[in-house]
């Protein structure tokens, strides 16, 4: 059985002096990290807050209703940060999954295991929420249309790359594995991206990156990029709960074997 | 490329000789697109509209069935741990095996699905795109499939993990398989579809082998 003692270790060593370490080896020690998260932390969560409420009054009360979906043009604020973070959080586990396999980083796998639920509900959350939107604008709670489609898949790929954490053991395997399965997935984003070009279906192109500039109005432009800093801001305060609770997790597994060992 | 033929060779002969690969496949195919009118109802304008789909779906799960076996039994006796020190690069090895899955699977739905197209009477005008998609798509599914196999060697249980892991990334050949049938059935020009499931195919095959040895040597480690 293998634990991955070389978070202890970080801990226990010191380093000779006089030795400069890029920031990314600094923070691979997870005390460090730790201490960096903690300053970081107070900061996300309020920002994150802030914005909620802020944008949450912005969206729901101070925007207007569209002139052709009414009301429920509000549903966009949530729908659309939802749809966002759910291909960013892939695209973020897919870089720190190349970073772990490149450079053996301890904090990246952790970092990209302990993003992958978030980012699981974040397209958990997009789906809903496009479908309850696309009750009252195409008269179905579903079309098979392509986007749809591929953010279901980016569901599914989610799910993998959890189960297969869950399923090996040996959480250094397992890191190892899972970081492949990512870059394997990531694969599927550009699919994901392109394809309302490529099957040009009932689901609306993007109308905020257009080269011509957004082609939504500024007074809901505002309120859903408020909420897309709300989510974002959800998301690192999140993720740095989750990478903590992970590092606590595995000292305590590795102290358990220390002790079993003595 | 002796080395490739010749493990090649061997697991097609373990395949056959062990008795449950190339027909259990065409039997489970079989039965899946059996499933399918039983499901829908017997109009034959509804069957000819689903057919390509249906055959298309069927041929992915058929596919599925045998990969955990793909490198499980080398795994477990060791073979496994001989290929990786051997001389020829467990690429190399992946590849050969992913050409075996093929033939002992592949090969055998290729020609039984004709017959089943026509059980599901497919218009005339489908069938040789149908065999052909197929004859360009299925290799697609053996290296794709590869992938999940290496991912989950180690496991016992991986039987259950290994459709959640390759299914979402079958989803282009199912979608540009069909298109090609659907579009040569409902007048359309099937080149274009055909021509991205051979690049789908042609990308599998470049990729899978470097994703699928690092899971192996990931689990041999």
């Amino acid at each position: 059985m293998l634990v991955h003692t070389s978070l202890l270790n970080h801990t226990l060593h010191h380093k000779p002096a006089g030795v400069r370490s890029s920031p990314m080896q600094k923070y691979a020690n997870p005390l460090r990290f730790t201490r960096l998260a903690d300053k970081i932390l107070p900061w996300s969560s309020a920002v994150a807050v802030a914005a909620f409420i802020g944008g949450l009054y912005l969206a729901l009360a101070a925007s207007p209703p569209d002139f052709q979906q009414g009301e429920s043009v509000r549903l966009m604020y949530v729908h659309v940060p939802n749809a966002w973070l759910s291909t960013q959080t892939y695209m973020f586990i897919a870089l720190l999954s190349a970073v772990s396999i490149i450079w053996k980083h301890p904090l990246a796998d952790l970092g990209a295991k302990a993003a992958a639920p978030i980012g699981l509900i974040f397209t958990g959350l997009a789906l809903i929420t496009g479908s309850i939107w696309g009750k009252p604008m195409w008269g179905t709670w579903w079309v098979w249309d392509a986007r749809l489609t591929s953010v279901l898949v980016l569901f599914f790929l989610y799910l993998g790359y959890m189960a297969i954490w869950r399923a090996i053991e040996d959480q250094q395997k397992a890191s190892k594995v899972a970081a492949i399965l990512a870059l394997v997935g990531v694969v599927n984003i550009p699919i994901i991206k392109f394809s309302v070009e490529w099957w040009n279906t009932l689901h609306q192109p993007s109308s905020v990156f257009r080269a011509e500039g957004p082609a939504i109005d500024g007074s809901m432009l505002w309120p859903l990029l408020v909420m897309v800093l709300a989510f974002q801001a959800y998301f690192v305060t999140v993720l740095l709960w989750r990478m903590k609770a992970e590092i606590v997790e595995r000292k305590l597994l590795a102290l358990q074997y220390q002790e079993a060992s003595e | 490329m002796n080395s490739f033929l010749t493990i090649l060779k061997r697991d097609v002969r373990l395949a056959i000789r062990d008795g449950n690969t190339g027909g259990m496949a065409v039997a489970f195919f079989l039965i899946v697109v059996t499933l399918f009118p039983l499901g829908v109802g017997p109009e034959l304008p509804i069957l000819a509209r689903i057919s390509a789909g249906v055959i298309w779906a069927a041929a992915l799960l058929s596919a599925l069935l045998s990969l955990d076996g793909l490198f499980q039994a080398d795994f477990e006796d060791g073979a496994l741990d001989l290929f990786a020190l051997s001389d020829p690069p467990l690429e190399y090895v992946v590849a050969a095996k992913a050409v075996a899955h093929w033939v002992v699977t592949g090969l055998p739905i290729i020609v039984a699905a004709p017959f089943l197209a026509i059980l599901m009477n497919i218009p005339a005008d489908g069938l040789w795109i149908l065999i052909l998609s197929m004859t360009i798509g299925t290799p697609g599914l053996s290296f794709i499939g590869a992938i999940g196999a290496a991912l989950t060697v180690t496991l016992k249980q991986g039987g259950a993990l290994v459709p959640i892991l390759v299914l979402p990334l079958y989803i282009p050949i199912l979608i540009f398989g069909v298109s090609a049938i659907d579009s040569a059935i409902f007048g359309g020009n099937p080149v274009p579809s055909l021509l991205i499931l051979g690049a789908i195919t042609l990308f599998a095959m470049g990729l899978a082998p470097f994703a699928a040895a690092a899971a192996l040597r990931a689990a041999l480690e």
